[in-house]
């Protein structure tokens, strides 16, 4: 990274469910990452690789039932999982804020959309109602909402998921953060939206200099919006370094497979590889690399130990026995 | 907003049918009894000739399509009859129990509502925890003990013992009403929260895990502003329709109780009516209590409407 101290770092996090006279089921194990101030950081897996679960529980959201196991969520420099409830909470919006995946639920229901964008405006920046609703109107503007003055006055049910998806952006950027937590913003949208809110997500980011954390399941969305990426698989990061690097050159063989199986605008004549066999069960998780069943370069050492996650050069890192071996003939 | 309370006229004028047969009901009770009702009126006094004079003077001689629209005449009029045990006005009378019993049913839905929500909100905070079972426990008892046992067991310990509320009555003063009430209306609000707690408790998990409380919590929401707030607004939703279901039980309920509590309201009319086989009275009580129900059922979409932007009656299409 090329700040001494980053916006936020992630250090050994892992999650899991404890049930008690069980051994708890890691869902997310020993993941590290930083983001620097104004950087946008991508997290690239499919569902259940513990991308959203890794989200969440920087902002304090995690589900009931999943706990922290260990680990460490520092924001610049103040751990937050041993912050108070009550100073983490004076975070959320000002400092930290989040969009949610799906915008038909992630909006109150019986809530003018303009009183729901007001409210964290009206509880961190003590704006009164009037002025708050005001910002409110200006942040819908802002985000290409047509008529906001007359929509700042409509219940979710009644505006279409773009607009909805541009109130949620509206609201998590009201009180103009640092860190914009994005979990899957585009996943639920039409492609013609999605494209609208990426471009105006990154366009908002730059002008509030706020840094991003993009979780997708859509590697053309990280290459679109962001300058690193972590690849996650079945709760571990397997690859990780600046996108335009691992894009050329993949050195883990799942982002090769992720890339291989999702189609290219520039190479529409080749073939999708897609890749065989399923995430294994978190619960009973293999020992060895996780991605090993599934890995046609998989030894048989790779059934036995987990591979660690291992510089490769600067800023890249992957976490494969073989990836020397398997990648030699790229050139790094 | 208001457009959408546009419903009101149309299920008022739909509501007329359905007064319609309830009254056809209340009137055929009479007649449905077995014998005859002169002879029921007049008991061991019933000489041929009295019972003979009564049947003329009651219109019973008449075909009963003619009696039932002699009645609806009247009823229309707002003649419900006399009393036939002491030639009151029915009207009148009844007029003069019903603030009674309303106030009854207010003050117990106010109490029950004051029980269920904080005590569904703790049960609905952690699941399964040690608060949680103990409201449950709480809404198994107060549904399995039957209301008259819990307004006699309230008298003896509050009233009898710790002299903190009268036995019964309903005193003199407007003050003094809610000082007798209050122990009545607690029964009936004992009785009427274990539903509406589960109703409450099952919703509020739900919004407590839903997307739009995780937005709040993202917006540094917390506490019981959350909860007022966010959670509370969404799980009323569907208990509004629980509790709007129960008033009509209530009704039935506060017979009972306004007997143990010695409350002159609707219940102790209708009681006191029927050990007297004053069927002019009987019948103007049930049809006070099913109109009730009816405005009950009407007044509930009407909250319905208020608490939920989503729903509109007013328009079929979306429906």
């Amino acid at each position: 990274m090329t700040t001494p101290v980053p916006l936020l770092s992630v250090n050994n996090l892992s999650l899991g469910v404890v049930r008690s006279g069980h051994r708890p089921t890691m869902i997310v194990d020993d993941v590290s990452f930083a983001v620097a101030k104004g950087e946008r950081f991508g997290i690239v897996g499919e569902s259940g690789s513990g991308k959203s679960l890794t989200l969440r529980a920087i902002a304090g959201l995690l589900p009931v039932g999943v706990d922290v196991l260990s680990g460490s969520v520092s924001y610049e420099g103040r751990d937050l999982l041993s912050t108070p409830l009550a100073a983490r909470r004076r975070l959320m919006g000002p400092e930290i804020a989040m969009v949610f995946q799906e915008p038909m639920t992630a909006l109150n229901p019986v809530i003018r959309v303009g009183d729901q964008i007001a409210e964290g405006p009206r509880r961190h920046l003590g704006l009164s109602r009037a002025a708050a609703m005001a910002l409110a109107i200006e942040m819908m503007a802002k985000t290409g909402i047509p008529d906001p003055a007359k929509r700042a006055r409509a219940f979710p049910h009644e505006l279409s998921g773009g607009l909805r998806q541009r109130i949620m952006i509206a609201m998590a950027l009201s009180c103009r953060p640092k860190l914009l937590l994005c979990d899957e913003p585009t996943t639920a949208l039409d492609v013609t939206v999605q494209h609208q809110v990426l471009r105006l997500l990154e366009q908002l980011c730059d002008d509030f200099d706020a840094a991003l954390i993009f979780v997708t399941h859509d590697l053309a969305v990280v290459n679109q919006t962001c300058d690193n990426l972590a690849v996650m698989y079945a709760g571990h990061i397997v690859e990780s370094g600046p996108v335009k690097d691992v894009f050329r050159d993949p050195r883990h063989p799942y982002t090769r497979g992720l890339l291989d199986s999702a189609p290219d605008f520039d190479q529409p004549d080749r073939e999708l590889v897609p890749i065989p066999g399923f995430p294994p069960n978190l619960a009973d998780r293999p020992p060895g690399c996780a991605f090993a069943p599934r890995c046609s370069h998989a030894q048989s050492g790779c059934l036995v130990a987990s591979p660690p996650l291992v510089p490769l050069a600067p800023g890249r890192s992957a976490a494969c026995f073989e990836s020397d071996s398997i990648f030699r003939r790229v050139p790094a | 907003m208001l457009h959408r309370l546009s419903f009101i006229p149309g299920r008022l004028l739909r509501a007329v049918p359905v007064v319609l047969g309830v009254t056809i009901v209340v009137f055929l009770m009479v007649h449905l009894l077995p014998g005859d009702p002169a002879i029921a009126i007049l008991g061991d006094k019933g000489t041929p000739q009295r019972i003979a004079a009564l049947r003329e003077q009651l219109g019973l001689n008449q075909p009963l399509w003619l009696q039932y629209f002699s009645f609806l005449g009247r009823l229309l009029h707002g003649d419900l009859g006399n009393s036939l045990v002491n030639q009151r006005p029915v009207s009148e009378v009844l007029f003069q129990a019903m603030p009674v019993t309303l106030t009854l049913l207010l003050f117990a839905l106010v109490m029950a509502l004051v029980i269920s929500i904080p005590l569904a909100g703790i049960a609905a905070t952690r699941p399964n925890g040690a608060r949680d079972l103990g409201v449950r426990l709480f809404t198994l008892l107060g549904q399995g003990m039957p209301q008259f046992w819990v307004g006699i067991m309230l008298i003896l310990l509050v009233s009898v013992n710790l002299r903190l509320f009268p036995v019964g009555g309903f005193g003199l003063t407007d003050s003094d009403h809610f000082y007798y009430l209050f122990l009545p209306a607690l029964t009936l609000a004992i009785s009427m929260s274990p539903t509406i707690i589960r109703s409450l408790r099952a919703s509020t998990i739900a919004s407590l895990g839903s997307d739009y409380v995780a937005t709040a919590r993202s917006k540094g929401s917390g506490g019981s502003g959350l909860f007022i707030h966010h959670v509370l607004r969404n799980a009323a939703i569907p208990t509004i329709s629980v509790i709007g279901v129960n008033l009509g039980y209530l009704v039935g309920g506060s017979i009972v109780i306004e007997r143990v509590f010695a409350i002159p309201g609707l219940g102790s009319l209708m009681l006191t009516a029927i050990f007297a086989r004053d069927f002019t009275t009987i019948q103007a009580v049930a049809l006070f209590i099913a109109l009730f129900v009816i405005a009950v059922g009407i007044l509930t979409d009407v909250v319905y409407t208020l608490l939920d932007p989503r729903v509109n009656f007013s328009n079929k299409e979306r429906a």
